[in-house]
Formats: structure tokens, C-alpha cells, sequence
């Protein structure tokens, strides 16, 4: 194992990242940060190896973010979703009701993927042989259909199992490309699927649509203790953050077995799920979604559960759910 | 608690060793997968456990920072770390006879546990350099450390910390669904630049058998394991089917007179999962002490 490994490997990785500065080692523990105005400058840069890149880095209010706002300018409603919790069904769950709101001729909608490191959105749509075009004013989105346009790394890899072995900073840095550089144009809706956890990404997107203002986050739960945990750790970071919780959303609430139909708890809800848990933290409950092993076939080829599967109760339950979420934001 | 400033003074020499604190521990075995909540914290549970019912001693180690699920599985909510003489000291779960089970977590240090970790990478790289340095295992059998998803700042740091610590390997846990294996892919393709071995691929939720008709359905699809092992040339470990009975053992266990080895030896997935940890036992990887 050499340290040579270990930086950022995607085979041509210039090509899809332009770095606008690089790091000779990993930031310290108590790193200001790169963009901050005290880099270079703080008592953790005494002795660090980025010391003096840091310190010739333009200080100051970010630049950028300006240029965010103005990009972002004309998208009506801007939504996160996000659980602390992996697996519960987030880029599932991002990827049906961008089919709903598309659905709908008259609106214009965006997916965006901060995934980085394990991107979805193109599997689930059914686009990941497509490609980004760079032109002088921008990067233009995979269009999955005449008004929903989609943003991912996956588009962008050189293989498609290409690991992206990235340090926090540098998927900040492809964050901000995406909220930069992306031409969305104008959009009803922006949904905007996260990976698991509380940190660099999350903490990255609110910073740097501080000014875009995001309307709110959606937050996706399973029913079992284990999976709260960590999703009462995301509410804490929403609440800390300023970020507006729309509601919470069950996902793979109970099974019907297709073969008696009788119905089984696989993730037990030993504490109540969802529904207590949004009562204990004051949180709409926006419902609940049954497993249906006919979602994850469809994501699998990328095609639409709630066009192919209308009459299930899951996609009733999505639709509801969707109809929710449009008042929460103010639509319709 | 706090963290040791003095860690970030360290040389390159000082890495050219594997951490003092490792010296006494014979096999380090990660368990990771680039996709989430496919049961990594599960399969780690269950990898401790059956690996203590064998009579081996060994620990865990959740570098999940974000989202620390072990100590609520292994059912040690609410227990705090002590700092001893020779460094952290991890906390013991009850098990019978001559097994140790001790774990180690960043939800042992949070003081509610509904509180947030809102760190940026750096942060992150700091604590899990302390957790390889500074927590006192003793002397073990194996070291299990559970992973979060992706292939970023935790991991590259672990692999960073175990450079020559001679880690076994690691366990990768995929759900059959191609959705997940794809995102699995990318952390195959992560070991093989880190030059990590890849013990082999367990198929976790491969299956729900209805408890009412007995019938089997793949809620998340099948095979998807078995067909990446192939692709990837590792080893395939077995699949491990959905038990709603193994999520109420653990979440029952506060309720019974027994120790969770015991609850777990009785429970029809140890069964399963005994094949599974044989199979890696079978490898007879030779350990970092010999």
C-alpha cells in the first residue's frame, strides 16, 4: 500500500475534475479548511504540508457562492433527501418522485446525485451509458425525458465500476461544479439525493446554497430501532444546521407475501417507527411505503414502478406521499 | 475525553510499524461494502459472535463515525469508555468460558444518543487514527472493524493506519439486488488499489421465507453475490437469507437471562452463518504473529 494509491484514483481524473488547487497530504485534524479565511493561518497549519497553498488560496466570503445563487436562480423549489441511515431507499425513493413530478408535462424537474462515491440515480433511472457535454457555459445534465434532467459522477466515470477514492475536500470541490457549473436552466423542482451520514457533503450542500435557500428535507426511514438511530442523528443535524424538515417518509413499512398474502414486519418497528418517532420530534409523518419486491426490480432496470405497477399499494403510497410533500413546499 | 494533539506530529517512520497497540492481536478482518445498509453491522455482529462461540477472543471496532450502529446491536446503549493505563479500554460484552467479546465505538463517547456527528473529513481521519493507536485490546484472537459505506475519508484512512499491520482481509456484504452489487463493485475495485485481500463476498437478504406458507420470495432479487464473486475472482461465502427472528434477538436481548452468544447459538440463522465464518476459517490465513 503506497501513498500513491491512495490519492484520488479515477483513471483520468483531471477529465472530470479540473482541481483548482491540489493538497500535498490530508488536511490535519483541526484544518480550518482550504476555503477558510484563517487557511494557512490557524495553529493547525504551523508545520502542515499545505501550509503555504493554503495561505496563497484568494480569501474572503467564497466567491462562489454568487455564482451558485445566480445558477440556481431559476429553480422554483429546491429539495434534499436524506437519512443518517444507508439502504433505507433515499435514491429509490428520489428517483420515483422525480418519475411523479415529471409525469406532469407542465413541470420542469432536476435530480441531482451527491452521492459520490456510490452512485444510484443513473442505475435507477436507466441511464448510466450516458454521457456529460461540456460547452462554454456549462455542463449540460442526461435528460431522462423531455422536463427531468439528471446530474450524477457516474456519468462521468471512466469504467463503471470505477472506484472513486476521494477525501472529503475533493467531492466538495465536485459539489460545487454541480451547483456551479450545471446548467439546469429552469426548474419547477430540484431534488437533490444524499449518501448516508452527516458530514462532508451534507455539511458542503447547505453552505453552499446558503443563499439559493433550500426549502427542505425529506427524510427516509426503515421501521427498526437501528435504522432510527441514526436518522434521529440526521434530524439533529437538520435542526443544528437550519435546515427545514418537510416530513419523514416509512419506506419498507411491512411485506404482503405475494403467495398468501399474509403480512410480516421484516424490520420490526420495536419502537413505533416512523410514525413515534415523528411524534417524539415533532415531525410531520408524510406515510408509509410497503416493501414490494417489484420497487427494487424496476430500479434495477431503471424503468418506472409507478408507470409499470400503478395499482400497488406502494405506488399509492408514493403518490400520496408526493401530493403531501407538493403542499409542504407551497405547490399546487 | 479528548483528542491527543501529539498525534499529528508523527513521522513517517513511526508509520513504518504497525500500531504498538496491535502487537498482541493475531488476525484484523474488515467488513466493508460500498453500498449502505446492506448488513455490514449485521454480518460484523454475527461474525463476533459466532467467532466467540468457537472460543476465540476477539474485538470490534465500529469506525462508522456518523452513523455508529454496534453499540445498540451488541446492546451496550448508554456504557462509557474508561481511559486506562495502557490506553482506551474498550467495553466487554458477557460470553461464556474462554471467549472475550469487546467492542469499540464512537457511540460510546456521545453524550445523548440521538446527538449528531457533524464532522468534516479531517476529523474523521484524526479519530480513527486514534482508535487504532490508542485503545488497549490486550490479547486477541481477531479484530473484526466494521466500516461506514463508500470508499472516502474512513477508509482510505483506515487503510492508511493498517498499511502494515498485515490485516487477513476483508469480508464485503452485498445485498442480490444489482443496484447494490454495482456500488459494491467500485469497493472490490477500492481493495484491489489498496492491495486488500478480499476474504469473499457474503449475499446478505437473499430471500424472505414467509413465516405463514413457508414460501421463499427475493424481495431484493438473487444471485447477485455469487455472480460478482465470479466476476471479481474472490471467493463466495454464502448468502445469508432476511430473518425477521435475528433483528428481535437483538433487539430483545435486554429482556433474557442469557448472554447474546447464547441467545445466538440457539437462533436457526447461526446455523448459516456457522458455514459462512467456516469457510473463512478454512482459508487458514496464516495471521500476522507467525
Amino acid at each position: 500500500m503506497t501513498s500513491e494509491v491512495l490519492d484520488p484514483v479515477v483513471g483520468g481524473d483531471e477529465r472530470i475534475l479540473p482541481p483548482e488547487y491540489e493538497l500535498n497530504e490530508a488536511e490535519p485534524e483541526h484544518c480550518p479548511g482550504p476555503e477558510s479565511e484563517m487557511a494557512g493561518k490557524a495553529d493547525a497549519c504551523d508545520g502542515c504540508a499545505n501550509k503555504e497553498i493554503c495561505e496563497s488560496l484568494p480569501k474572503g466570503p467564497d466567491p462562489d457562492i454568487p455564482l451558485i445563487t445566480d445558477n440556481l436562480s431559476g429553480i422554483d423549489h429546491k429539495i434534499l433527501i436524506l437519512s443518517g441511515k444507508g439502504g433505507v431507499g433515499k435514491s429509490t425513493f428520489t428517483t420515483m418522485l422525480s418519475w411523479a413530478l415529471s409525469a406532469d408535462e407542465d413541470l420542469q424537474v432536476g435530480a441531482m446525485d451527491l452521492d459520490i462515491c456510490g452512485p444510484s440515480l443513473p442505475h435507477m433511472l436507466g441511464c448510466t451509458q450516458e454521457v456529460i457535454h461540456e460547452s462554454n457555459s456549462g455542463w449540460t445534465p442526461v435528460y431522462v425525458a423531455d422536463n427531468l434532467a439528471t446530474m450524477s459522477i457516474q456519468f462521468m466515470l471512466p469504467e463503471d465500476d470505477s472506484a472513486i477514492i476521494w477525501r472529503g475536500s475533493k467531492k466538495n470541490q465536485l459539489i460545487k461544479k454541480f451547483l456551479k457549473d450545471v446548467e439546469w436552466d429552469r426548474l419547477d423542482y430540484l431534488v437533490i439525493d444524499t449518501p448516508p451520514g452527516t458530514s462532508d457533503e451534507h455539511i458542503s450542500i447547505n453552505k453552499f446554497m446558503q443563499d439559493s435557500g433550500i426549502d427542505g428535507a425529506l427524510i427516509v426511514t426503515t421501521p427498526q430501532e437501528v435504522a432510527l438511530l441514526d436518522v434521529r442523528k440526521e434530524i439533529d443535524f437538520c435542526r443544528k444546521a437550519g435546515i427545514n424538515i418537510l416530513g419523514l417518509v416509512e419506506n419498507m413499512s411491512g411485506f404482503v407475501c405475494p403467495n398468501c398474502k399474509g403480512e410480516s414486519q421484516i424490520f420490526k418497528p420495536t419502537t413505533g417507527g416512523g410514525k413515534a418517532l415523528c411524534e417524539e420530534m415533532n415531525i410531520k409523518f408524510l406515510g408509509s411505503v410497503p416493501l414490494d419486491p417489484r420497487i427494487g426490480k424496476c430500479a434495477d432496470f431503471g424503468e418506472s414502478f409507478l408507470d409499470n405497477y400503478p395499482d400497488s399499494p406502494a405506488s399509492i403510497a408514493v403518490l400520496d406521499v408526493v401530493e403531501s410533500l407538493r403542499d409542504a413546499v407551497g405547490d399546487v | 475525553m479528548s483528542f491527543d494533539e501529539t498525534t499529528q506530529e508523527d513521522g513517517e517512520e513511526e508509520q513504518a510499524v504497525a500500531a504498538v497497540s496491535l502487537a498482541q492481536v493475531k488476525h484484523i478482518i474488515l467488513i466493508l461494502s460500498g453500498k449502505g445498509g446492506v448488513g455490514k453491522s449485521s454480518v460484523t455482529i454475527q461474525t463476533a459472535l459466532s467467532l466467540c462461540i468457537m472460543g476465540y477472543k476477539v474485538g470490534v471496532l465500529d469506525i462508522d463515525l456518523t452513523g455508529p450502529s454496534l453499540p445498540r446491536m451488541f446492546g451496550l446503549e448508554g456504557k462509557s469508555i474508561f481511559q486506562g493505563a495502557d490506553g482506551w479500554m474498550p467495553v466487554k460484552v458477557d460470553t461464556n468460558a474462554e471467549a472475550s467479546l469487546s467492542v469499540m465505538s464512537l457511540g460510546f463517547l456521545l453524550g445523548d444518543r440521538g446527538n449528531s456527528v457533524v464532522w468534516r473529513g479531517p476529523k474523521k481521519t484524526a479519530m480513527i487514527k486514534q482508535f487504532i493507536k490508542d485503545v488497549y485490546w490486550g490479547e486477541l484472537d481477531y479484530l473484526l472493524i466494521d466500516t461506514p459505506p463508500g470508499t472516502s475519508d474512513e477508509h482510505i484512512s483506515i487503510a492508511e493506519n493498517l498499511r502494515y499491520a498485515e490485516p487477513d482481509g476483508a469480508l464485503v456484504v452485498t445485498t442480490p439486488q444489482s443496484v447494490a452489487t454495482s456500488d459494491v463493485k467500485k469497493e472490490l475495485n477500492f481493495c484491489k488499489k489498496v492491495n486488500l485481500n478480499v476474504l469473499g463476498i457474503i449475499e446478505n437478504m437473499s430471500g424472505f421465507i414467509c413465516p405463514y406458507c413457508a414460501e421463499c420470495t427475493n424481495i431484493f432479487s438473487s444471485g447477485g453475490g455469487e455472480r460478482l464473486a465470479k466476476e471479481f475472482e474472490v471467493p463466495y461465502l454464502g448468502n445469508i437469507p432476511i430473518d425477521p427472528k435475528f433483528v428481535e434477538l437483538i433487539e430483545n436481548q435486554k429482556t433474557e437471562e442469557k448472554t447474546l452468544t447464547e441467545l445466538y447459538e440457539a437462533s436457526p440463522i447461526y446455523q448459516i452463518f456457522k458455514d459462512i465464518m467456516q469457510r473463512v476459517l478454512d482459508q487458514k490465513h496464516p495471521g500476522r504473529m507467525s
